[in-house]
């Protein structure tokens, strides 16, 4: 197993790592891989993005007119996995990868080559996902997988070729994840600076660590739940079959066990690097430092124990329902704490809104609402109402695409001038912010109200009464979707070295490692560990 | 810390990491039965159990009450037969044995064997609602035609929590696997 300090022998010659494709087939560089990650959860979000554009397009108008009904259940199902396995997932190990060694200062991730193998497994996850979609073109199969990213049994034991497809893309992913958790978890726990201790490490380093253990403790869980599927498909196996013996519903439990925590698995690495944003543009220092770090210990044990609340009305025992219904809302104890220490750090600060603290404040207002629609999705009276309903489609998308996406997008504009050496359009980064929050919010706003008045979701089709709001929720996408090539471009063109260079700190409030070094950074970050005082 | 030490300190902290992960496959594996067992004895989903010969002996009818069993029956896809109760519900004593009787006929035209699998709700009710001799203890066979009357012994428990006076008993006939 190579190590961080191997980098430290091939100093003296490290201007010969391999040119073009190779250099990034072979890297085990932690800012190359970072790159990488983060390039492919760009393209991939754009993927998602795309496929959700041709959902809101079908849902434009009542009746069906643009796509049979099974190939509308592929794209919403390939959307979700995308968007959270292939875009937020890798956003959030790339941004560790390239954050963790200069925010901790070390010369690079400990385990550099299980790093770049953990990167190399998601595009053929990627393209396994996305296959059957092509092969269907060509007469093969019956196109991806159709059952919602839940993959629930037995509809996920009836479906076509696409399930397997996906089985094995999830495999692909989880491995991948858990090759990353790893690395992450040896880089926190022994190559900090010395004298930085665990309660001086930076907040992004705190989430991405609770982040990395639910990660190898709940992927396993996921893991064998689509084996057993496997089997059952194909090896005569009957978990899930009630013909069988088995029990559809403990599919549910296994799925959840690890989807909950997934939760907050894309969750803790943006909360983590929200408040260097926050304390930066307030020019003051990260409010409640140890009350948030025991917020995201407190978050991420109850995560694993709350499952149940996503199939409430599958006709669970009363305290069974009752435990489920507490324990969730309990989770929204440590996370007020949380948010008060997010809006206290804002309080009397001498703030100024660029781009990044434009996201984080929107983001702040856009999660907050996220979370609040949740604890009404938690309560079991509420639940038999709302679930299944597009209320519980506008609500992850408050938690995921706001509070993930929008978290992410802060992160970006922060570091970007970091990573590339280079400043991005500051009025194009305001419009982006703009339209991304207005669109966002066009979109889904009109989906609480599709959800109260009854509109089911993942149909391809819906009463009359529901027009008008679908309406605007699909413009609004188009727009949300389209303002996102602002990003794109803005990203672009720092990569490609255009706009003013940018300073070692550019953000004046700025404080952490990874500003004491050039921007961009050099290829080994920190040859000689800074001490820690 | 220099070189090796830290070579050293990664593999031993890898090596920790993978038992976790080695722990966390075997807690799936585990699930499994785990939650067979914490159905059957909770009535979670409402599974049944089977053996209630010995709880029958030494029962009394508790005359003061009544419950209503009610009963449904689903033929699930990929099976060509028809399949419903003779009576959609039965007032019962609990602890007092009763007969029901389900009628299955075979449509398609070969023989086909189906497995009915039982499900009482409210869930709660599942570990008081015993069945003494069923026809989903067995596969039944039904050659191309038949039609066959599909009995069942059981009775309610007199420990039946008080709150409940309804009971119902759905049967999903599947085809059946090897
Ligand atoms: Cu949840």
């Amino acid at each position: 197993m190579t190590t961080a300090t191997d980098v430290h022998a091939h100093d003296d010659h490290h201007e010969h790592h391999p040119a073009g494709i190779m250099r990034w087939l072979t890297t085990t560089n932690h800012k190359d891989i970072g790159t990488m990650y983060l390039t492919f959860s760009l393209i991939m979000f754009l993927v998602g993005g795309m496929m959700i554009l041709g959902v809101r397009a079908e849902l434009f108008k009542p009746g069906l007119q643009l796509m049979r009904p099974e190939f509308f259940n592929q794209l919403i199902g390939v959307h979700a996995l995308v968007m959270i396995f292939a875009a937020l997932m890798p956003a959030a190990t790339g941004f560790a990868n390239w954050l963790l060694p200069l925010q901790l200062g070390a010369p690079d991730m400990a385990l550099p080559r299980l790093n770049n193998w953990g990167f190399w497994l998601l595009p053929p996850a990627a393209i396994l996902l996305t296959l059957p979609f092509t092969l269907a073109l060509f007469g093969i199969g019956d196109g991806a997988v159709a059952t919602g990213w839940t993959l629930y049994a037995p509809l996920s034991v009836q479906g076509g070729l696409g399930v397997d497809f996906a089985i094995f893309s999830i495999h692909l992913l989880g491995i991948s994840s858990v090759l990353g958790s790893i690395n992450i978890i040896v880089t926190i726990f022994n190559m900090r600076a010395p004298g930085m201790t665990l309660m001086k490490m930076p907040l992004f380093a705190w989430g991405w660590l609770i982040t990395a253990f639910l990660l190898i403790a709940t992927i396993p869980v996921l893991a064998g739940a689509v084996t057993m599927l496997l089997t059952d498909r194909h090896f005569g196996t009957h978990f899930f079959d009630a013909a069988g013996g088995g029990d559809p519903i403990l599919f549910q439990h296994l799925f959840w066990f690890f989807g909950h925590p997934e939760v907050y698995i894309l969750l803790l690495p943006v909360w983590g690097f929200i408040p260097h944003i926050l304390s930066a543009f307030t020019r003051k220092p990260v409010y409640g430092y140890k009350a948030q770090v025991y917020s995201f210990w407190a978050i991420g044990i109850l995560s694993v124990v709350v499952w149940a609340h996503h199939f409430l009305t599958v006709g669970m025992p009363v305290p069974a329902l009752l435990y489920f219904m507490y324990s969730t809302m309990s989770i929204s104890l440590p996370l007020a704490v949380l948010f008060f220490c997010w809006i206290a750090n804002m309080w009397k600060g001498s703030m100024s809104f660029e781009t990044p603290m434009l996201f984080a404040t929107g983001w702040i207002i856009l999660f907050g609402i996220g979370g609040l629609t949740g604890l009404v999705l938690a309560d079991v009276a509420a639940d038999a109402q709302y679930h299944h309903s597009y209320f519980v489609v506008a609500h992850f998308h408050y938690t995921l695409f706001a509070g993930g996406i929008m978290g992410v997008m802060a992160g970006v504009y922060f570091w970007l001038p970091k990573m590339t050496g280079r400043m991005y359009n500051e009025k194009l980064g305001k419009l982006h912010f703009w339209l991304t929050a207005i669109a966002f919010n066009m979109t889904f706003i009109p989906q609480f109200f599709l959800g109260l008045a009854g509109m089911p979701r993942r149909i391809p089709d819906y009463a009359l009464q529901f027009a008008d709001f679908n309406m605007i929720s699909s413009i609004s996408a188009f727009v949300l979707g389209l303002s996102q090539l602002l990003f794109v471009y803005n990203i672009v063109s720092c990569v490609r070295g255009h706009g003013e260079k940018a300073a070692d700190k550019p953000w004046e409030g700025a404080e952490g490692l990874e500003w004491t070094l050039s921007s961009p950074p050099p290829y080994h970050s920190f040859t000689e560990q800074p001490v820690i005082k | 810390m220099n070189a090796e030490d830290r070579a050293l300190a990664n593999r031993k902290l890898v090596k920790k990491l993978l038992w976790v992960i080695a722990g966390a496959i075997l807690f799936t594996i585990a699930l499994v039965p785990l939650y067979n067992v914490m159905c059957q004895v909770t009535g979670f989903n409402g599974k049944t159990g089977n053996s209630a010969e010995q709880a029958a002996k030494s029962m009394k009818v508790d005359n003061t009450r009544w419950v209503t069993v009610e009963f449904t029956s689903n033929v699930m896809p990929g099976l060509a037969w028809t399949f419903y109760p003779k009576q959609t519900s039965i007032r019962v004593h609990p602890g007092q044995i009763e007969l029901a009787t389900y009628v299955a006929k075979n449509i398609a035209n070969q023989e086909v064997i189906g497995q009915a699998i039982p499900s009482v709700s409210p869930g709660q009710a599942s570990l008081y609602f015993k069945k003494i001799e069923c026809f989903c203890f067995q596969r039944q066979t039904l050659k191309p035609g038949e039609s066959k009357e599909m009995p069942l012994t059981f009775f309610v428990s007199p420990d039946l929590p008080k709150q409940i006076e309804t009971i119902t008993l759905s049967y999903a006939f599947y085809s059946a696997v090897k």
